[in-house]
């Protein structure tokens, strides 16, 4: 390719709390009806004032923390003044100089195993605006998101193609999932994102002389087609040997194609400054230290651990840290066990089976009926030999639909497996004797006689160890005895 | 019934004696609103409704025996920039004449909360900008001594009520030296405690960092008394000091071995009428014979404060009155808008007055990308050196006291012309309000043509005891 994406991203999560950033009122609005949520610090009456929410900050620190990043630990808030309707008191309480989190970083998965970092400049605690809905001949307005807190992280211009996009943000809304900050629902517009990309000739390294901002993009899928669409568009420009405007671009739907909002010479000026109404922010390291405790075990570190101390693979473990519901389901079930095969075992069958089934049914994981332990008595059984593989997954079916403990099914349904030799010696010579052409085959094709392994297993009905089927038959059949 | 510049404690009592009634005794107030509301426009909305019942269920309370606070059933004026549920919260701008308040500032609350009765909501400069009231889209208000003058502002209606006897206490607030200013021009009590102490809850916004509620007065007594039922903590206001209650009057005392004055120089120089710092020097003379000790102290030149003073004040304006947009609230302009931000700059165009307009113009270039360093941000570096300069002086000295204002009440029509009247009027205020120190204006007399002439002493930070006690002095042991 001739050109090089160079994208930098700026991310709202709106922050999980009770209430609003700086008023009492009840932060869910989604659903409720219109102005419900509202009062008069959030609809900017005439001499209301903000009181910051501390739950909201707390979660600002956690997230800079889990992002690896330096807290001010002298911080303050600011005004971002500009006008429009849906923004009550014509200026945002943001965070200018000072953002509580700054210079972290994050690692992203690339293809083939390979580990990217991405440095995060900031992250910044502010406010939500209102919300306009517009039609033909009005515009109404809403305020119940108005004050809904906002944490705001900004990466460096460190992403060079698509894919590096999209897995960040994937990791990035774990990331938010997993310490629980928000849950990141990006239907509900908990998690939006705006993009600056420009293009350079591959190989350059300057960053190039201008930048396009995508404001307000809702989704990972609508991100992907938006990033498309801008390098058709750029690149089409820079053919033609001119730059394209510096600008702000919004999207009309959800095609991904943009439209030009405001160029840079209307751009507005804020005059930010000092927030007078909240006295700044000031933490204690100690107070930093027990905001850190309360984040558990990244994503991150939860991978390296099954992979280090478990033995998992890198994919089996991104998969099941891909939640903490999942890790957590999984080790529930591993708590106590030593044997490293039972615990990569007890992942497959969990990610391989369990959540192929719950995806078929489109359950959650808090509603599983199978619980945890009974995946490892299963996995224990197939060990031991107790139950043939085949048989083990029509068991897991069972288990996922009722509950039932594998023991129990094994009994009830006859599934124990045939260990004695002489049972399956029997079934092996039913079999060669009634498959006289297999036989004769075998003398053109040494392998016409797996045929007969299944044969002999289902005669079996599955619950003999195939590789003993095998070998009895292999043995049966080179004796030379007819 | 003579009520006349009566104390609130002495009213209270005389309630509880059933000497009258709280409705009879608010009559008495209204007769005299009656009387001269014409020529002094103290009011930009009378409450008389809301005033009668409140002074209904004080009368019930005490014929039931249940107890009042001091305040209960007492006929106050409240200024029109506090919000009030069901009233009109103008700010005595007509961009907010059809704002009705949906909720309570938390001075109000509290008044209410002691069965405060409230007359009227008084009239301001509009926005609180200005030290006349001349700025006022609702008319000036007449100084009750001198109805040719102005009473002064920001709080000049609450001042004239009270020295009129339309209300027997009134709140104010002061952004530089609006409560101070106008009891000073209408002899009376002006207090305003140490910044963050009364809760800016439900106060329409002027400069955010310097705004402090405060009250006007007949006496000592009444202003320590208010303030310990406006004054604490407040979870609706981040910047109150964290202090749940205070309690002045009780500890009031007139008593001060030692007392250490601090007078500063520029204070009492040739900017100042020679009639006004003749009279507190006058003053400081008596606190000297008192066992005061007087210090002369050199304080940053007043023109240091009004610099700053007009850039960190004006910046702050330009943003709190962006939110008056006139789309939740405010003025709408019949003017056909092609665009929702021309429809906001109609309605703010028409609604606002010019002060407001220069204020906010000028606030806002102070604030933009290229000048934020050059003022704003250097205005907050001298405002620290401000700070620093008091902090030096009280190592000397317990309380400073000057002149309020450097001159009397001026005639009407002062402001004509001099877009600057208000910060230079206010350039003895402004240094202590940078500082968020306590202060208080005495009355300490009139000048030759009748027109009272204010005193102010201010303290310390959180100092509001001693400031309150130096007045004491001054109204139990000097004026007597």
């Amino acid at each position: 390719m001739k050109y090089e994406i160079v994208i930098g991203l700026e991310i709202h999560i709106q922050a999980k709390t009770k209430s609003k950033m700086f008023c009492r009122c009840d932060a869910k609005y989604f659903n409720a009806a219109p102005n419900s949520h509202v009062c008069p610090v959030c609809l900017g009456l005439p001499g209301a004032l903000p009181v910051p929410n501390k739950k909201a900050i707390e979660q600002c620190i956690r997230l800079s923390l889990a992002l690896g990043c330096n807290i001010n630990m002298f911080s303050k808030f600011d005004r971002k003044n500009y006008f429009y309707p849906d923004l009550p008191k014509a200026y945002q309480i943001s965070q200018y100089d000072l953002p509580f989190g700054y210079e972290g970083n994050v690692n992203i998965d690339l293809s083939g195993s390979r580990e990217k970092q991405i440095r995060i400049t900031r992250v910044h605690m502010e406010e939500d605006t209102g919300k306009s809905i517009h039609s033909e001949t009005k515009t109404l307005l809403d305020f119940n998101k108005s004050g809904v807190p906002l944490v705001e992280v900004v990466t460096e211009p460190d992403f060079s193609d698509v894919k590096e996009v999209l897995s960040f943000a994937k990791r990035l809304k774990q990331i938010v999932k997993y310490i629980g900050v928000s849950d990141a629902d990006m239907e509900k517009g908990q998690m939006r994102f705006e993009l600056n990309m420009s293009l350079r000739k591959t190989g350059e390294t300057s960053l190039p002389k201008y930048k396009v901002e995508v404001k307000n993009i809702g989704s990972i899928s609508v991100l992907e087609k938006v990033i498309t669409y801008e390098y058709n568009r750029q690149q089409e420009i820079l053919e033609k040997g001119e730059i394209p405007v510096q600008e702000t671009r919004g999207l009309r739907d959800l095609s991904g194609v943009t439209y030009s909002q405001r160029v840079k010479e209307e751009a507005n000026d804020y005059r930010y400054f000092p927030e007078p109404d909240i006295p700044p922010i000031i933490y204690t390291e100690k107070e930093i230290q027990e905001l850190r405790q309360t984040l558990g075990e990244l994503p991150s570190e939860k991978k390296a651990r099954y992979i280090n101390d478990y033995g998992v693979d890198a994919a089996l473990a991104e998969t099941l840290t891909a939640t903490k519901a999942k890790a957590e389901w999984f080790e529930k079930a591993i708590e106590g066990v030593e044997d490293k095969e039972v615990i990569v075992a007890v992942g497959k069958w969990f990610v391989g089976e369990v959540v192929a089934l719950m995806k078929a049914s489109k359950s959650k994981l808090s509603q599983l009926k199978i619980q945890p332990k009974q995946l490892v008595a299963l996995v224990q059984l197939l060990k031991s030999s107790k139950i043939s593989a085949p048989s083990a997954k029509q068991v897991v079916v069972a288990m996922f639909e009722s509950g039932i403990d594998p023991e129990t099914y094994i009994r009830e349904n006859g599934l124990e497996m045939v260990n004695d030799e002489s049972a399956i010696q029997a079934v092996v010579e039913k079999v060669v004797a009634s498959n006289p052409k297999v036989v004769a085959d075998m003398q053109k094709n040494p392998n016409a006689y797996k045929f007969l392994i299944g044969q002999a297993m289902k005669e079996l009905q599955g619950k003999a160890n195939p590789q003993q089927v095998d070998k009895l038959i292999l043995a049966r059949l080179t004796s030379g005895s007819n | 019934m003579n009520t006349k510049y009566q104390t609130i404690e002495s009213l209270h009592k005389e309630l509880i004696a059933r000497s009258f009634t709280a409705v009879e005794l608010l009559n008495s107030y209204l007769e005299n609103v009656d009387a001269r509301e014409s020529e002094l426009n103290c009011f930009v909305s009378q409450t008389r409704e809301q005033a009668l019942e409140a002074a209904t269920k004080v009368d019930s309370m005490i014929e039931s025996g249940r107890e009042i606070s001091l305040v209960g059933g007492i006929p106050a004026a409240l200024k029109d920039n506090f919000n009030w549920i069901g009233t009109k919260t103008t700010a005595s701008s007509k961009i907010l004449d059809n704002y009705v308040s949906p909720y309570n500032a938390t001075v109000t609350q509290r008044l209410l909360d002691a069965n405060a009765v409230f007359v009227g909501k008084t009239n301001m400069d509009a926005f609180a900008h200005g030290s006349s009231t001349e700025t006022s889209d609702y008319g000036v208000t007449a100084n009750p001594y001198n109805t040719q003058r102005v009473s002064g502002g920001s709080s000049g209606g609450s001042a004239a009520a009270v020295a009129a006897n339309m209300s027997v206490y009134a709140i104010g607030s002061e952004t530089a030296g609006s409560v101070r200013g106008p009891a000073a021009w209408c002899g009376l009590y002006g207090f305003a405690p140490t910044y963050g102490r009364n809760s800016r809850y439900g106060v329409v916004a002027m400069g955010s960092s310097l705004d402090r509620p405060g009250v006007l007065a007949n006496c000592v007594e009444d202003c320590a008394l208010v303030t310990d039922i406006i004054a604490g903590k407040d979870s609706h206001d981040a910047t109150t000091i964290p202090v749940e209650k205070v309690e002045y009057r009780k500890a009031l005392s007139a008593d001060h071995t030692g007392l250490k004055i601090g007078i500063p120089k520029q204070f009492l120089d040739e900017r100042i009428d020679p009639q006004v710092s003749a009279r507190v020097r006058e003053m400081l003379a008596e606190y000297e014979k008192l066992g005061a000790t007087l210090v002369d102290i050199d304080l940053l030149d007043p023109k240091y404060a009004v610099a700053v003073y007009t850039i960190v004040c004006r910046s702050e304006v330009s943003s709190n009155l962006a939110r008056i947009d006139g789309i939740r609230y405010g003025h709408v302009s019949e003017k056909k808008a092609e665009s929702v931000l021309d429809q906001i700059a109609y309605n703010r165009g028409e609604g606002f007055g010019n002060e407001a307009k220069q204020r906010s113009m000028t606030g806002a270039y102070a604030l933009s990308a290229g000048y934020y360093d050059a003022y704003y941000k250097k205005a907050q570096k001298v405002r620290t050196l401000i700070i620093q300069d008091f902090a030096n002086a009280f190592k000397q000295v317990d309380v400073i006291i000057g002149p309020t204002m450097p001159t009397v009440a001026p005639e009407q029509g002062v402001t004509k012309n001099n877009p600057l009247f208000g910060e230079l009027a206010d350039m003895l205020t402004e240094s202590s309000a940078l500082a968020g120190l306590p202060c208080i204006s005495v009355p300490v007399g009139v000048n030759n043509e009748n027109l009272p002439i204010g005193m102010q002493i201010f303290g310390p930070q959180f100092a509001e005891q001693l400031v309150l006690d130096t007045a004491y002095i001054y109204q139990t042991r000097i004026a007597k």
